[in-house]
């Protein structure tokens, strides 16, 4: 049993950057950032007017202005708490639908046919029913964004549930495992990575629906900012908002996706070798 | 201990078209007996095995295990198919629990970890199926489906997807868990070698799902692979796969 006696470690293919050290690994990802930081520099009050292009410098500013008014952390608080909320509402009514839809085929038959045609409908299509129904406060932009979030997340489950390789499945029915046992141990696990690719595709919608919520009228918020940029002919506020809401986005994101890399550590795939050196 | 009688099982197609799949198979396997399936793919090996293990019901005919027949999947028989099917986020400890959720914990750590050191993994319980090769992978199969200590253990097609050497290796690691367990073992072999090499008896099927020819192989253990009372058995049973 000579072979047992050695652990198979499958030779990664991203092995041979192995080596670069982590800080230098991570910072890759600033490169194309900071380079368009240097292009907008070069080009804003040059080649296009600063009231359209300010420099970075301005809207570092502006942001800064805000901070120390204490409105910053405001406006990015009602817009992430407005994400978070309608995520956790979308995400909630698409895990329980969609856990449905894949597991009945009757659920899926009654079901599936409505949420893909809802699902067709341009999602600002429901502002103004949204409107009439919940009035133009909170209620009516988290709902946008849950439904911006259920999508996603629904789809991703009931697909992830639909693949599951039966032939595990067949090995908890040997062992008499008991329906229960067998979604436990085999299909939520089994499920996990789509789940969190809708997870974080939802998560990544949530952030765009809060800004079409805040267009709509909200009195604070990254949104709010923006319009108030432009009401008031300030560029630079609709720059530094645009810049807060990729950092949210993606600060949000890395999140989910550290959970994903922890929950999925057990994958053999391409990308998750990559992860494990990253 | 094992009687099959006149087992049938026709499968429905989309279009409510029947096929079928065994058609009238009878088979008697003795108390710690090993018989080898052996037939052109389609013939309705992995049928059988599937309805034996309980999980498949047969359309006719009648399983019984020391008199009692087969209703389901039971502790009685374990079984490995071609794939080892070891849920990949699960370590090979837990891979193996899961045929013994219904015990005690502490019991269940015992067996898991006897089980373990016969079938040579000891040193590999908290790994991962990625880290496994593809021996390893198989051999932690049949450590799952063996730590019930069934009576009966299936094996279809368990090592087609290994190298010849590692296969070697496992059919004479199957042979010393048999000896030491002593269970009824019945497997589905594409390989004819190893049909001679380890079965008591090799059972010839033809499609559709019947049994063409029964051949004992009477020949003492351990049998040598090039010996010619091996070669000629070989040599009758691809003549008798021919004829199917
Ligand atoms: N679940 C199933 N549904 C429909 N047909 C099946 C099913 N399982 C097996 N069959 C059919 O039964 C026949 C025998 O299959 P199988 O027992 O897998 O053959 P073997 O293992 O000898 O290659 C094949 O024609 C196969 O297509
Ligand atoms: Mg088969």
């Amino acid at each position: 049993m000579s072979e047992s006696t050695t652990i198979v470690r499958r030779r990664r293919f991203v092995g041979a950057f192995g080596s670069v050290p982590r800080a230098l690994r991570a910072g890759r990802g600033l490169l194309l950032p900071l380079a368009l930081l240097v292009l907008w520099r070069l080009l804003s009050g040059e080649i296009v007017p600063a009231h359209l292009l300010p420099s970075p410098g301005a809207v570092l500013e502006e942001l800064v202005e805000l901070a120390r008014r204490g409105e910053l952390l405001g406006h990015l608080g009602a817009s992430a708490g407005r994400v978070a909320l309608g995520f956790a509402l979308g995400v909630l009514a698409a895990t329980l639908l969609g856990a449905l839809a894949g597991a009945s085929r009757l659920a899926r038959e009654l079901l599936d046919p409505t949420v893909q045609a809802l699902k067709a409908v341009p999602s600002l299509a429901w502002v103004p029913l949204f409107i009439l129904w919940f009035g133009i406060f909170e209620t009516s932009k988290v709902l946008l964004i849950a439904v911006g979030v259920f999508f996603p997340v629904y789809l991703n489950l009931m697909t992830g549930i639909l693949s599951v390789d039966r032939k595990l499945v067949e090995v908890g029915r040997i062992n008499r495992l008991s329906r229960l046992a067998i979604i436990r141990r085999i299909l939520v696990p089994a499920t996990l990575p789509s789940y969190l690719v809708g997870l974080r595709a939802g998560l990544a919608l949530g952030w765009m629906f809060v800004i079409a919520a805040e267009l709509m009228g909200a009195s604070e918020g990254l949104g709010f900012l923006m319009v108030d940029g432009q009401m008031t002919g300030r560029p630079a506020i609709i720059i530094g908002a645009l810049v807060l809401f990729a950092v949210a986005g993606k600060l949000s994101d890395a999140l989910l996706e550290r959970l994903s890399r922890r929950l999925l550590r057990w994958q053999d795939s391409f990308g998750a070798a990559e992860a494990g050196h990253a | 201990m094992l009687e099959l009688a006149a087992i049938a099982k026709q499968f429905d197609d989309r279009a409510g078209v029947s096929h079928r799949a065994l058609d009238g198979v009878s088979l008697s396997v003795g108390e710690h007996e090993i018989v080898a399936l052996v037939g052109t793919s389609g013939c309705g090996k992995s049928t059988l095995l599937r309805i034996v293990a309980g999980l498949e019901a047969p359309s006719r005919g009648r399983v019984a295990i020391r008199g009692r027949p087969v209703t389901g999947p039971s502790p009685e028989v374990g079984m490995v198919f071609q794939e080892p099917r070891l849920m990949p986020w699960l370590s090979v400890r837990e891979n193996v629990r899961l045929a013994l959720l219904d015990l005690p914990r502490d019991e269940q750590e015992r067996r898991i970890d006897a089980v373990l050191a016969q079938v040579g993994l000891s040193r590999f319980a908290d790994a991962l199926p990625r880290q496994l090769s593809g021996g390893m992978a198989q051999r932690a199969a049949i450590a799952r489906a063996l730590v019930r200590r069934p009576s009966v253990l299936l094996l279809d097609e368990p090592f087609s997807a290994l190298d010849s050497f590692t296969r070697m290796k496992l059919q004479d690691h199957l042979l010393d868990l048999w000896a030491g367990a002593r269970f009824t073992l019945i497997f589905v072999t594409h390989d004819v070698e190893e049909a001679v090499i380890l079965a008591d008896r090799v059972v010839v099927m033809r499609h559709p799902g019947r049994v063409q020819r029964e051949l004992p192989v009477a020949l003492p253990r351990p049998r040598r692979r090039s010996g010619a009372e091996v070669q000629a058995l070989k040599e009758e049973i691809v003549r008798e796969l021919d004829l199917t």
